[in-house]
């Protein structure tokens, strides 16, 4: 059962908004007027000139690359072998059954559990982030990959068959285009945690990223600063997941 | 002979899966007993002999409790917050519209970025990692719960308020039993989030919980102790989400 969207309409945008307005200015008095400790809570003021300090020196810069460098090869990873092996599992219903509880075992573990083990195996550097990226990655996209393939109505299949349609065709004309929307669904769910777990690994041990330099300010105690970077790092991450979606449903609409 | 294993073992799967499950642990054993450098992968053998010394380890037992005991708080917390925020937002169709995108912006938001301002409001104790646990389960909840109650026929409430029910009746009456698959569905997913947000603040800075145990037994090379405890650690979890699990499948079977 899923959340269906709904039309807003302008009493709820004006709600929304109103939300966003009034959430600003309790942060402002709370910061200016109520003396909440600065340490705890920076001024909104003073974070929003820091955004713009970080945006124009452009320091992020060398923990971007590291970043988005981990996100992409974790990413290719997880997708390369997830869609592979899913599409091998997917082609009898006997390695269906054998695999796909296996896979969907195992996905409900919290992998974040094993980033101590990737640490000591790969290291403090890119590789145990990317390992852990593509290992939590893999999972929605082999199980989404297995349902999509999996659940193609055999009849079209007998059809295109009958037809006389060769492998390619069958795949190409009939599996493909029934299997992609499952298929996108769950590499856009990938891709969320991949880029998710690889902020948090860089967050809970590492030598450099978005995520390492948080923790780095807010070791400093860099208060105003570190809000800044949390909502450069928090705007980059809903920019590259904007990206994923309006990719997903151009997919979609290709299929 | 081949013949009847052959279909003894299309009629049971599982017995397939459980010989895929042994022999990685077997290559996992080969490998790490005669090609990779203990100090950095254990066999599984010596793992599951290392259980009892593991245990044993002054300090495990205790850190295993408070990390259950900061499950079991966030997770009651995200469900009471889940259910009573679900419910008024969901229930009012404007509050719906206007609340709920910003709940799933909310929700969307990589929320490890805002971890260290987690420890510096509530320390680095139990209390910084359940509240970390509670906002990563919380919105699951909610959504999930005003899923089920957008998802009420409208006619079922019509029908009740014109044949004369209270307020509380129809929310008795109508609205519970009709919540309840997705009531549970939500459990489930609050489950998997707030072990997360826990097992994330734990691994982030811990002075007696597990994290503490992870990180000493990284930083002294000891993976044989460090996959024991991410093994006891890894039962823990499983047993958790199967309970929620089992709660949802035997709770929505009315329908």
């Amino acid at each position: 059962m899923e959340f269906r969207k709904e039309r807003v309409g302008a009493g709820g945008r004006a709600v929304q908004i109103g939300f966003l307005l009034v959430l600003l200015a309790l942060w402002y008095l709370a910061t200016n007027r109520w003396g909440v400790n600065r340490l705890l809570l920076p001024n909104p003021i003073s974070v929003w000139h820091q955004l713009l300090d970080v945006l124009r020196t452009g320091e992020y810069l060398p923990d971007l690359r590291v970043t988005l460098t981990e996100l992409a090869a974790a990413f290719s990873l997880s997708l390369t072998f997830g869609t592979v092996i899913g599409f091998f599992v997917s082609r009898t219903g006997y390695t269906i059954r054998v695999f796909d509880p296996l896979f969907a075992g195992i996905y409900s573990i919290p992998i974040i559990l094993f980033l101590p083990l990737y640490v000591l195996f790969f290291g403090l550097g890119p590789a145990s982030k990317i390992a852990l990226g593509a290992t939590i990655s893999f999972f929605p996209i082999v199980l989404s990959t297995i349902a999509g393939f999996g659940n193609v109505d055999r009849t079209l299949v007998t059809a295109a068959r009958a037809m006389g349609a060769s492998n390619y065709h069958l795949f190409r004309y009939v599996l493909l285009p029934a299997a992609l929307p499952v298929i996108l669904g769950g590499i856009r769910m990938g891709f969320t945690v991949a880029l998710l777990s690889i902020i948090g690994s860089e967050t809970l041990a590492s030598l450099a990223g978005l995520g390492h330099h948080i923790v780095q300010l807010a070791e400093g105690m860099d208060m105003p600063r570190m809000f800044a970077y949390i909502v450069f790092v928090v705007a980059i991450a809903a920019l590259l997941n904007g990206i994923v979606s309006f990719l997903e449903a151009r997919g979609r609409r290709w299929a | 002979m081949t013949d009847a294993l052959r279909q003894f073992l299309s009629r049971h799967p599982g017995v397939v899966r459980l010989a895929v499950v042994v022999a990685i642990l077997i290559v996992w054993e080969i490998a790490a007993r005669f090609f990779i450098d203990p100090m950095f992968i254990a066999p599984p053998s010596r793992v599951i002999a290392s259980l009892g010394a593991v245990w044993d380890t002054s300090g495990v037992p205790a850190a295993l409790r408070i990390t259950l005991f900061e499950l079991a708080v966030a997770f009651a917390i995200s469900t009471i917050i889940g259910l009573t925020v679900g419910l008024a937002v969901g229930l009012q169709p404007f509050a719906r519209r206007s609340v709920m995108p910003i709940i799933l912006l909310l929700y969307g938001l990589p929320q490890i970025t805002i971890l260290p301002i987690f420890i510096l409001l509530f320390g680095i104790g139990p209390p910084s990692k359940i509240a970390f646990g509670v906002t990563h389960g919380t919105f699951a909840i909610i959504i999930a719960i005003v899923a089920g109650v957008q998802n009420l026929k409208p006619i079922l409430l019509t029908s009740a308020r014109s044949m004369g029910a209270s307020r509380w009746q129809i929310l008795r009456w109508v609205v519970f039993p009709h919540m309840i698959p997705s009531f549970f569905a939500g459990m489930r997913l609050g489950m998997s989030g707030v072990l997360l947000g826990v097992l994330l603040a734990e691994l982030y800075v811990s002075t007696q919980g597990i994290g503490h145990f992870t990180t000493m037994f990284t930083e002294t090379f000891d993976p044989t102790k460090l996959f024991g405890l991410i093994a006891m650690l890894a039962v823990m979890a499983i047993t958790l989400n199967e309970i929620v699990r089992r709660a949802e499948i035997r709770f929505s079977r009315w329908r």
